[in-house]
């Protein structure tokens, strides 16, 4: 599992690419509504956020199994087993998008200015986020590599079942923008961490039978 | 015509509950009115398709463990039928919302919620499409809906009560279990939950025949 890890951290040159996306995503967004209303209320701030990561994360996983080679893949299939490549990959994924999320926050603070008062809440959230999209997507990439239209079909898949994750972690930063006490967001940090459990579990028993094909 | 006794249940079921439906004494609630009769159509539609859509997940896995072309049809058709009791469910939703909330769409959780539902599984139709070869469409739209389904849990049994919701049932509206369900409005409820259940898992039964004698028919021809 260790050395599935060092493979992956090999790929990184996708990693740069996907540093300027949400370099340049982030300043597109700040073009598009800066120049119009001269700064962001708050939820907009908070929404627009989460979907830049949303874009982001889709962008980045959906790498994860489509780029890989009929060759490498095989290789894969003799030296480890399908629980340890699933669980790499959401590892690998995880941290991903932990960089890419905290890169974006910073960024997006600079540019476009940041109202958020529970700065440490904010990134328990971004943590929760980065994580439980990483476990998503990376099962769904899975499949989606599977099939003819990777692309369309990996967005298709993905949000429909992002949507509760994601709703939870809106809720959860913006009472950390707001500076509520942390003990607010509780529930939905429990839910979250549920939630993640959930599909970890599924995907660890289900990758198997994918990974055969 | 020779039917077994299952199937005369569902339509005794049925009309039943369409006839009592329409004519017995409900309960007089305010705003509800004689509205509270959707309880008997509605209701019952998402009961249908939770259970249905628990038939197809159930074949799924039996479909992964022992790969029968037969478990992937059952598994297929069970959810073609659960998405098309989740659409009725919706729309009688939204009838019903447009005479007690004022809207069609109110952008409600619950509204929300079993729209994302939906989306989930018209996806997995989808995803079906994107297959040529059968049997790894088989097994990835298998290992597909196992996930879904598990997604789905979380969507309609906790976000909802997390938030605040006009849906009956919720943030202190008349709800479900409550003191106004009361014993004529369980006459005629329960059995409408199981004879829609069940003229569900009749359609099932028949779109799984057909398709294994269409597919036997192209075997042989």
């Amino acid at each position: 599992m260790q050395k599935d890890f060092v493979l992956e951290w090999r790929q990184k040159y996708a990693f740069n690419g996907m540093l300027l996306y949400v370099g340049s995503t982030v300043f597109i967004c700040y073009l598009s509504f800066s120049l119009r209303f001269g700064g962001l209320e708050v939820p907009v701030w908070n929404a627009l956020y989460w979907i830049i990561l949303l874009f982001t994360a889709v962008n980045a996983i959906a790498k994860g199994f489509a780029q890989e080679s009929r060759g490498r893949l095989l290789y894969y299939y003799s030296v480890v087993s399908p629980q340890g490549v699933i669980l790499a990959k959401m590892v690998y994924n995880a941290a991903l998008m932990l960089v890419l999320s905290l890169l974006c926050f910073g960024f997006y603070a600079i540019v476009i200015g940041n109202p958020v008062q529970d700065v440490g809440m904010f990134l328990v959230t971004i943590v929760l986020g980065a994580i439980g999209f990483a476990s998503s997507l990376t099962m769904i990439s899975g499949i989606a590599a599977k099939a003819a239209n990777t692309g369309t079909l990996m967005a298709v898949l993905s949000f429909p079942v992002m949507v509760p994750m994601l709703l939870m972690l809106m809720k959860m930063s913006k009472n950390a923008i707001d500076g509520l006490d942390p003990s607010v967001s509780l529930d939905e940090a429990l839910v979250l961490l549920a939630i993640n459990m959930i599909v970890v579990t599924v995907s660890y028993i289900l990758f198997p039978y994918l990974w055969r094909s | 015509m020779k039917l077994t006794w299952w199937k005369w249940l569902t339509i005794a079921l049925l009309l039943y509950t369409v006839v009592m439906g329409m004519l017995s004494e409900v309960p007089r609630l305010a705003i509800l009115n004689e509205t509270i009769r959707n309880l008997y159509f509605h209701v019952p539609m998402w009961f249908g398709m939770i259970l249905i859509l628990l038939v197809s997940v159930v074949y799924s896995i039996k479909y992964l463990r022992n790969p029968l072309t037969r478990n992937d049809i059952i598994a297929y058709e069970s959810a073609k039928v659960g998405i098309l009791f989740g659409v009725l469910g919706i729309i009688t939703g939204m009838e019903w919302a447009r005479f007690t909330w004022g809207e069609f769409w109110s952008n409600d959780p619950k509204q929300n919620a079993s729209a994302i539902g939906l989306l989930i599984y018209f996806a997995y139709l989808i995803l079906r499409g994107s297959f040529q070869d059968h049997q790894q469409r088989a097994r990835i739209s298998a290992v597909y809906n196992v996930f879904a389904f598990a997604a789905l849990i979380p969507l309609l049994f906790i976000l909802p009560r997390l938030t605040d919701s006009l849906h009956p049932g919720n943030g202190g509206n008349p709800g479900f279990n409550s003191y106004d369900l009361d014993s004529r409005l369980r006459a005629v409820f329960y059995p409408a939950v199981i004879g829609w259940t069940l003229l569900g898992v009749w359609v099932v039964h028949l779109r799984t025949r057909l398709e294994v004698l269409k597919q036997r028919f192209y075997e042989n021809a």
